[in-house]
């Protein structure tokens, strides 16, 4: 009998990497505007899936990579990743129950979260306003989830990450 | 497997470390040291993002022209981005000889140093307009160093790291930059919106000579652009009777969204304002 030991971590650290360079493609501005946010949306699925493994020290961790991808200030993206964590972190049983659309709503809101704490906790320092089109990437992002949610789950169960 | 109470203070515990990070690295430039080194951390992953876009560059050229081809023709790309650097200037200083300003002035003027750096990643936050370049202090570049492109000036560096610099565009909503207007030498302030197409001046009043297609140029006031270099060209002038100052828009002329080659100025009196700025 073999005990598995590996829990086969590193294929969820590679497609957060993928999310990482998704969010710092070299985009059109236009599309910009509606770019969803991957390394949150990847790092959701990890949480609902394995909570007892991606919790809020990895939640920080990957924000202040963000932050400093991105050149904001250090820990404005990690704060809203762990705010939004921690969210799902609370609900995660439930959201495994629910069918994918009642996932991909929940996303939006999650995300719209995200983007309300990032956004303004960014605007101290700023003058740009540009109305409520900073929300633009959360439907996105809860439309992209529909999609996303059957590709990483895939990759769970090929390579049994646990 | 979840435990509530102690999950609510890993949450209460994170989210402060986060909040006073924030103040932190908003209120102390000493942040700024410590941020160049973590930068380091996501070097690889802009590299990684750029390498599609640098084989696709390799592989043209294989499938181009020999080695010593591409190497001539390298070399000679830079020389043109230099030699057009001087055409830039040039424009400026006829426009000053005509007016017969004061020779002692324009004599002060010393040819500045350059370094061409490439563009290696920008920001896909909308409301921040800002690109990576692959030049860091190891190879010169310093904070408040001017950056241009062939056509006119894009930016400055705000941050570096070893082998990265991040480069502030001047249409930043928080960027501002002293122009004058090539023609009359009027100076005024152009700031950047958050927009890539335009900036806008701000501060002049109604009465002001200013008109549709006017250039401006840097005039060198603050210390930290040099003079003379093109900033943007006027496209919009409207006036508004009853209010003091007139609604001014202006297009960049440097190719702030297309650009991959800069340049990065080095004057002497920068870095020594860079320097006393570090100690």
């Amino acid at each position: 009998m073999v005990i598995q030991r590996s829990h086969n971590r590193w294929v969820a650290i590679f497609t957060l990497l993928i999310a990482f360079m998704l969010s710092a493609l070299p985009i059109p501005e236009w599309v910009q505007w509606g770019w969803p946010e991957w390394v949150l949306l990847v790092f959701i699925y990890w949480v609902i899936a394995l909570p007892h493994r991606f919790g809020l020290g990895w939640a920080f961790m990957l924000g202040l990579l963000l932050d400093l991808l991105q050149g904001n200030y250090l820990g404005v993206n990690a704060l809203a990743m762990v705010v939004v964590t921690f969210f799902a972190m609370l609900m995660y049983r439930r959201l495994r129950m629910y069918r994918s659309w009642q996932q991909a709503f929940v996303v939006f809101f999650l995300v719209a979260i995200y983007q309300c704490i990032s956004y303004w906790s960014q605007g101290i320092g700023s003058n740009a306003s540009s109305g409520l089109w900073f929300l633009l990437p959360a439907p996105i992002s809860g439309l992209l989830w529909l999609w996303l949610f059957v590709v990483l789950r895939g990759v769970r169960r090929a390579f049994k990450v646990a | 497997m979840f435990k509530g109470r102690s999950t609510v203070k890993k949450f209460i515990t994170y989210g402060l470390i986060c909040i006073s990070l924030i103040i932190a690295d908003y209120q102390f430039d000493q942040m700024q040291r410590m941020r160049a080194w973590l930068s380091l951390a996501v070097t690889p992953v802009q590299w990684l993002v750029d390498v599609p876009q640098r084989s696709w560059t390799w592989l043209d050229e294989r499938l181009q022209v020999r080695d010593e081809l591409i190497a001539e023709n390298k070399q000679l790309r830079s020389q043109i981005l230099l030699a057009e650097r001087r055409v830039q200037k040039l424009a400026a200083l006829t426009v000053e000889n005509f007016r017969l300003r004061d020779l002692l002035n324009s004599s002060e003027q010393l040819d500045e140093k350059v370094i061409v750096s490439e563009l290696i990643g920008i920001n896909a936050d909308p409301f921040i307009h800002q690109v990576v370049i692959n030049n860091g202090f190891n190879s010169g570049a310093f904070v408040g160093q001017p950056v241009l492109d062939a056509t006119g000036v894009m930016g400055q560096v705000t941050s570096t790291s070893a082998f990265t610099s991040r480069v502030l565009l001047i249409t930043d909503a928080d960027h501002a930059i002293p122009v004058q207007v090539n023609r009359n030498g009027l100076r005024t302030v152009a700031y950047g919106l958050g927009q890539y197409n335009y900036l806008e001046l701000q501060d002049l009043s109604d009465t002001a000579d200013i008109e549709v297609g006017d250039i401006l140029v840097s005039s060198g006031l603050g210390l930290r652009f040099p003079k003379g270099y093109p900033v943007a060209q006027v496209i919009e002038v409207r006036h508004f009777p009853g209010q003091d100052f007139a609604k001014v828009l202006a297009k960049p002329t440097a190719q702030l969204n297309r650009s991959r080659q800069l340049l990065l100025i080095e004057t002497p009196q920068q870095q020594t304002l860079a320097q006393q700025e570090g100690d």
